[in-house]
């Protein structure tokens, strides 16, 4: 069985339709890219996805594991392991980015039966997962996302996603506001997260992201739903050739 | 649902019915004949075997409020209080205990369901801590008089009287007389004045000249009487150069009749002193209908009467369905500075009207506010608060910044500042802001795997992160755990 | 205990009692009028003028401020309307509709009645007595209030301007109107004026008021209708007990600006009730008072938004010299469905003497859950870093504190659209700054 399966979904936010029959399934351990024109939809997937208020499913369904998640809340969802890296990590001041994490793990490990993890084990588990990302200590001390430059926001979000382990991520635009240093740092944390165990959707508008974010399959959205499916290489063509041909046929 | 719509839903559902510490402790009391007359102010004092003086200045107070009105100004509204339907005085049977064996096991089993801290139980309990370590002194209220005292020698040692202020009329009369009503005078305010007349008990504190209180001095209030009005009377007195710190937290029995709570608390600080008056308040808030709870008018006054000196108020406001409070400094010492920092949520129909005042006379004197309040429910919130400098306080400083947050589209947020610039010398910056829980911060942390009330809960901990860092460590904890507890009541 | 205390009657309001007793046969208008006259009247027997018990009035105790009432002003003669001929001259050189008042009485005769399509402007005081429909469809009733202040110029309105504006229509020029001082002798006048701006409408009113040693209470309704734009600018001048009453309501996807300048003068109480009854409505309330002396100058405001998506900036400003007093209240209401509701409230007030005081009240009273509103305020001497750092490029103390003054008061008064009225205030502010002691 798929990971994923997106059914036909149509999708308005504010009385305007923005995903129009979008259908895609994605296996388990496999990287999807998914790239498109501003305004295709991309960012619209990932918030329906994480279950995000305002966005209204007219039509079709998105299963996880064969089942619908549209009824769920982003919490249940996150605890079945769905994680939104956001292109816009949101600011939450007064908060310690470590007590977030640990609040947003220890929710999800409760949802799930697991029991909490003790202070030491979560520690020591943050501790080896940020080095990796180039997070230092002051840097999880802050409030979460505060004052934090655009690289520290997506090295942030990875950092979650390393923690909370989780079975799907979508990653939108993660390389948006990143210098080219700041994202091989982000796409390296990326790839050590692929496992056989982890589907990822990794929206993005360019193609340099998916040089080093090697992807198992490549979709084309445009005007909310798919309109090509490739390997890697169409990736380098879209690069070359632009959009314009897909929002024509799309139209 | 949208993220936002199911906070709501969370906050509204929350029973209030369920409050957590709604319970009665079966305890035998004495009480004052019903009814508020001479007859029952020269009862008290009879009871407590005060001076003479203390009763003439009991009855004068009593006779002042006679002629004075209820104030109205405030945004809360409740019914009419029937002064002469209460009791004035209830203390339990025993009293005076020689040792803590003494407690009725009852009160301690109290203070157990009350989630008082570990450490101040196994104070209660008589562990002896290693020397060194962080202590505290509880002064423990049950109703109307302390029953217990711990820690006193060690304190006795330092200099530092803390005791009953109905044993300091007693041990140190010279020093109450001094001080008693010179920051609140009887004729200060409704409320105030009504305390002057019948005030039962509380705690009295005087640090000497130059000594720092080696430990944090806390009581633990309850109402618990029925129909008892609580008239808590504190004193603390710093004087040069001294140092202390007083926490004072509080519960109360669930009751169906609105219970009058009307505390005065003073604190004088001497030169180049210090005084640190933390509050955590929980008082029951009454029902999903605002029915019960507490009314709580209090009024808590610092008088930075030396140079230098400093008074810090830090309250944690959660309980209560009326509360009317304005811990004030009055900056009278040259370069002396007030604070205040305040966290007050509300919920249900709980009615919130508090603030400071921060009245500059001396020269150089600082202030600072930083107010932060929520909104939920069918509740509403104001923050009052005065800045005022005075010709003489050349290089006056005021800053102010009050936030409020909106839960729930059915409660209400106030902001009534009132700033009288009196010199040109003095600087006053005041900023406040009002909006609602930011449902891109809600769904981040729900994307995370937070529920809809964890991760309320955990943005609002971080909106009043500014006022939740000036309490000590033991109260922070405590606080941080009340709000969860006030937003979702889900916890408990 | 709790006796409800009847204070004594002070002289004024016994004066003003029997003004009324007076007058009441004479005053403009029957049946409903004379009603409307009655209700407030009797608001202020109960009440009594407004004293520092009285919350909205806590800084301006009129009670004891107003230690007599003047009689009402008489018909202006020859003589006054000679007098009042220079008034209004703050706006010399702006091309606008000029329409006299002399000692509260409309002066045709020195007024620019020009026709103008879509324009109609007439008396309070012809409207009144011949009970004209528009006035009857709005006097009393743009701005529920239950101000004594406004009671009573309900109670004694004498004469005012009536304008209309057409749907559509935009006036050729600024509509100014004039309140001058004529007569020598001290006197009192209730002026009211109604100007009904319908929907699409764009127009700019300029009110000013110049009197002598009289009392002034003044009051305009002002209906605002959908899709307009109004710039409205008060300029308040002399040595007069002035009260003035700013009441209205302001419709959907309107675009309203109001400006208070206050110079040189010695008891003002600007008291504005604004309700953004429409949705989508952009609005910015500003003002700038430069006292001195024993000036008294009172901003209050009352700024209710009733719609939702309305977006509200109120920024006022005061320079306090002497023994001046300057009060500014701000009351942001925002009621249960007014949703996306933007309000923002800046005050500053720059104080230059020590015997100077200014208080400040900004207030926010939120019921709806979806908004953005905040205030800040601050007040306090200029900046001695920046006084230092003009006076060390060779600028004299008094030179570098008159261009950090006009920093500040150009701030504000740079907001105003139309050029010649923003020429006009800033000469105003900088004669104002020049004659300084």
């Amino acid at each position: 069985m798929p990971l994923l399966e997106i059914k036909n979904l149509h999708v308005e936010v504010e009385g305007k339709k923005i995903l129009n029959g979008l259908t895609l399934t994605i296996k388990k351990g496999q990287v999807a890219a998914i790239m498109g024109p501003n305004g295709s939809g991309k960012s619209t997937l990932a918030y329906v996805l994480a279950g995000k208020a305002n966005y209204h499913v007219t039509e079709g369904d998105v299963l996880l594991d064969g089942a619908s998640i549209l009824e769920m809340k982003p919490d249940e969802r996150a605890a079945k392991g769905v994680f939104l890296a956001f292109q816009y990590p949101v600011e939450v001041p007064g908060v310690a980015t470590m007590t977030f994490l640990r609040t947003a793990l220890n929710a999800q490990r409760k949802t799930r039966g697991e029991g909490e993890l003790s202070t030491p084990e979560f520690m020591k588990l943050v501790r080896d997962t940020s080095a990796h990302l180039g997070v230092n200590q002051e840097m999880l001390r802050r409030p979460v996302n505060v004052g934090f430059s655009g690289g520290e926001k997506k090295r942030n979000e990875i950092l979650q996603m390393a923690i909370l382990r989780p079975r799907l991520a979508v990653l939108d635009e993660t390389d948006s506001g990143l210098d080219i240093d700041a994202l091989q740092i982000v796409a390296e944390g990326v790839n050590r997260l692929r496992s056989p165990e982890r589907s990822m959707i990794v929206i993005t508008h360019y193609q340099r992201l998916l040089n080093f974010i090697v992807p198992d399959v490549v979709h084309v959205l445009a005007k909310g739903r798919v309109v090509k499916t490739g390997g890697k290489e169409l990736a380098l063509e879209l690069e070359a050739k632009g959009y314009a041909q897909y929002v024509d046929e799309a139209a | 649902m949208p993220a936002v719509q199911e906070t709501v839903e969370q906050v509204r559902r929350i029973d209030v019915d369920q409050y957590k510490y709604g319970f009665v402790t079966d305890i035998e009391s004495e009480k004052a004949p019903i009814g508020l007359s001479e007859d029952t102010v020269r009862y008290i004092s009879a009871k407590k075997n005060e001076p003479e003086w203390m009763l003439a200045w009991r009855l004068e107070a009593f006779r002042r409020w006679l002629t004075m009105r209820e104030p109205t100004w405030a945004r809360v509204d409740y019914p009419k209080i029937d002064y002469q339907n209460a009791y004035y005085f209830s203390a339990p049977k025993k009293n005076a205990l020689a040792s803590l064996d003494e407690v009725d096991p009852e009160i301690l089993r109290t203070y157990e369901k009350l989630g008082i801290p570990l450490r101040e139980q196994e104070i209660l309990a008589g562990v002896v801590r290693p020397e060194g370590e962080r202590r505290v002194a509880v002064d423990a209220v049950f109703d109307s008089v302390s029953v217990a005292t711990t820690f006193k020698a060690e304190l006795k040692k330092a200099g530092v009287i803390f005791m009953p202020i109905s044993e300091a009329l007693r041990e140190h009369p010279e020093l109450v007389k001094k001080y008693l009503g010179s920051v609140v005078p009887i004729t200060d305010n409704f409320f105030a004045t009504l305390n002057s007349a019948v005030f039962s008990d509380g705690s009295f504190v005087y640090v000497p000249a130059g000594v720092r209180c080696p430990m944090e001095l806390s009581t633990y209030f309850r109402i618990n009487e029925k129909n008892t009005g609580q008239f808590e009377r504190t004193l603390i007195i710093a004087d040069k150069g001294a140092y202390v710190s007083y926490l004072e937290g509080c519960t109360a029995p669930m009751r169906d009749e609105n219970q009058l709570h009307a505390a005065v608390v003073e604190l004088v600080a001497h030169d180049d002193a210090e005084i640190k008056y933390s509050t955590v308040q929980n008082w029951y808030p009454g029902d999903a209908d605002g029915k019960g709870g507490i009314f709580n008018f209090v009024t808590k006054r610092g008088d930075c009467r030396g140079a230098r000196s400093k008074i810090s108020w830090t309250q944690v406001e959660t309980g209560s369905a009326i509360t009317w409070k304005y811990p004030s400094c009055i900056l009278r010492g040259d370069n002396s500075r007030g604070e205040f920092y305040s966290i007050a949520i509300s919920n249900g129909r709980q009615q919130v009207d508090s603030g400071t005042k921060m009245i500059h006379l001396g020269k150089n004197t600082t202030s600072r506010i930083i107010s932060k309040g929520i909104s939920a429910g069918k509740s509403n919130n104001t923050y009052r608060g005065l800045v005022t400098a005075h010709r003489k306080a050349t290089n006056a400083r005021n800053f102010t910044n009050c936030d409020s947050l909106l839960i729930g589209n059915q409660c209400g947020a106030h902001t009534v500042p009132y700033i009288e610039a009196k010199n040109s010398s003095a600087v006053f910056e005041h900023e406040a802001s009002t909006s609602k829980i930011s449902e891109d911060m809600l769904f981040y942390c729900q994307q995370r795997g937070m529920s809809a009330e964890e991760a309320t809960a955990l943005v609002v901990n971080g909106f009043v992160k500014d006022v939740l860092q000036q309490l000590p460590m033991e109260f922070a904890v405590e606080a941080q755990k009340l709000i969860s507890i006030s937003l979702e009541g889900s916890v408990g | 205990m709790n006796v409800e205390l009847r204070p004594v009657k002070t002289p004024a309001e016994l004066a003003l009692s029997a003004s009324y007793a007076d007058a009441r046969a004479r005053l403009p208008g029957k049946g409903a009028v004379a009603e409307l006259r009655e209700d407030a009247f009797r608001r202020f027997e109960t009440r009594g003028l407004p004293h520092r018990r009285v919350e909205q009035w806590k800084y301006t105790d009129l009670r004891a401020l107003l230690r007599d009432s003047y009689p009402l002003a008489a018909l202006p003669d020859a003589a006054a309307r000679a007098h009042a001929k220079n008034a209004g001259q703050v706006l010399t050189g702006v091309d606008r509709r000029r329409l006299v008042f002399v000692d509260g009485a409309f002066a045709p005769e020195l007024s620019d009645l020009t026709e103008e399509e879509g324009l109609t402007i007439g008396s309070l005081a012809d409207a009144l007595a011949k009970a004209d429909p528009l006035v009857m469809a709005h006097v009393g009733k743009v701005f529920a209030t239950e101000d004594v202040g406004v009671a009573l110029n309900t109670a004694l309105m004498g004469d005012g301007a009536v304008i209309r504006i057409a749907a559509g229509v935009t006036p050729q020029r600024p509509i100014h109107l004039i309140f001058a001082a004529g007569s020598e002798t001290p006197s009192s006048a209730f002026v009211r004026s109604l100007i009904v701006i319908e929907k699409g409408a764009k127009a700019a009113i300029i009110e000013s008021h110049d009197g002598g040693d009289s009392q002034v209470n003044s009051a305009l309704e002002l209906v605002v209708g959908d899709d307009t734009q109004v710039d409205y600018v008060k300029i308040t001048q002399g040595r007069a007990l002035h009260i003035a009453s700013l009441l209205a309501t302001v419709g959907a996807r309107a675009k309203f600006n109001s400006f208070a300048f206050t110079g040189d003068a010695a008891l003002v109480r600007n008291q504005n009730f604004i309700r953004f009854a429409g949705e989508n409505t952009k609005a910015a309330i500003r003002g700038v008072s430069l006292l001195r002396g024993r000036d008294h100058v009172d901003n209050t405001l009352l700024i209710e938004h009733a719609a939702p998506h309305c977006e509200s900036r109120e920024q006022f400003r005061s320079v306090l010299d002497g023994e001046s007093h300057a009060v500014f209240q701000g009351k942001i209401v925002v009621q249960p469905h007014a949703q996306k509701t933007d309000a923002k409230m800046l005050t500053r007030a720059l104080l230059l003497s020590d015997n100077a005081e200014a208080d400040n009240k900004p207030e926010l009273e939120i019921f709806a859950d979806d908004v953005v509103c905040g205030h800040g305020a601050t007040a306090g001497a200029l900046d001695p870093g920046l006084k230092f750092y003009l006076m060390s490029r060779g600028i004299s103390e008094k030179e570098s504190e008159a261009l950090l003054i006009e920093a500040f008061i150009d701030e504000t008064i740079e907001e105003i659209a139309h050029e010649g009225i923003r020429d006009a205030l800033k000469f105003a502010a900088l004669k104002w700054l020049g004659s300084r002691g």
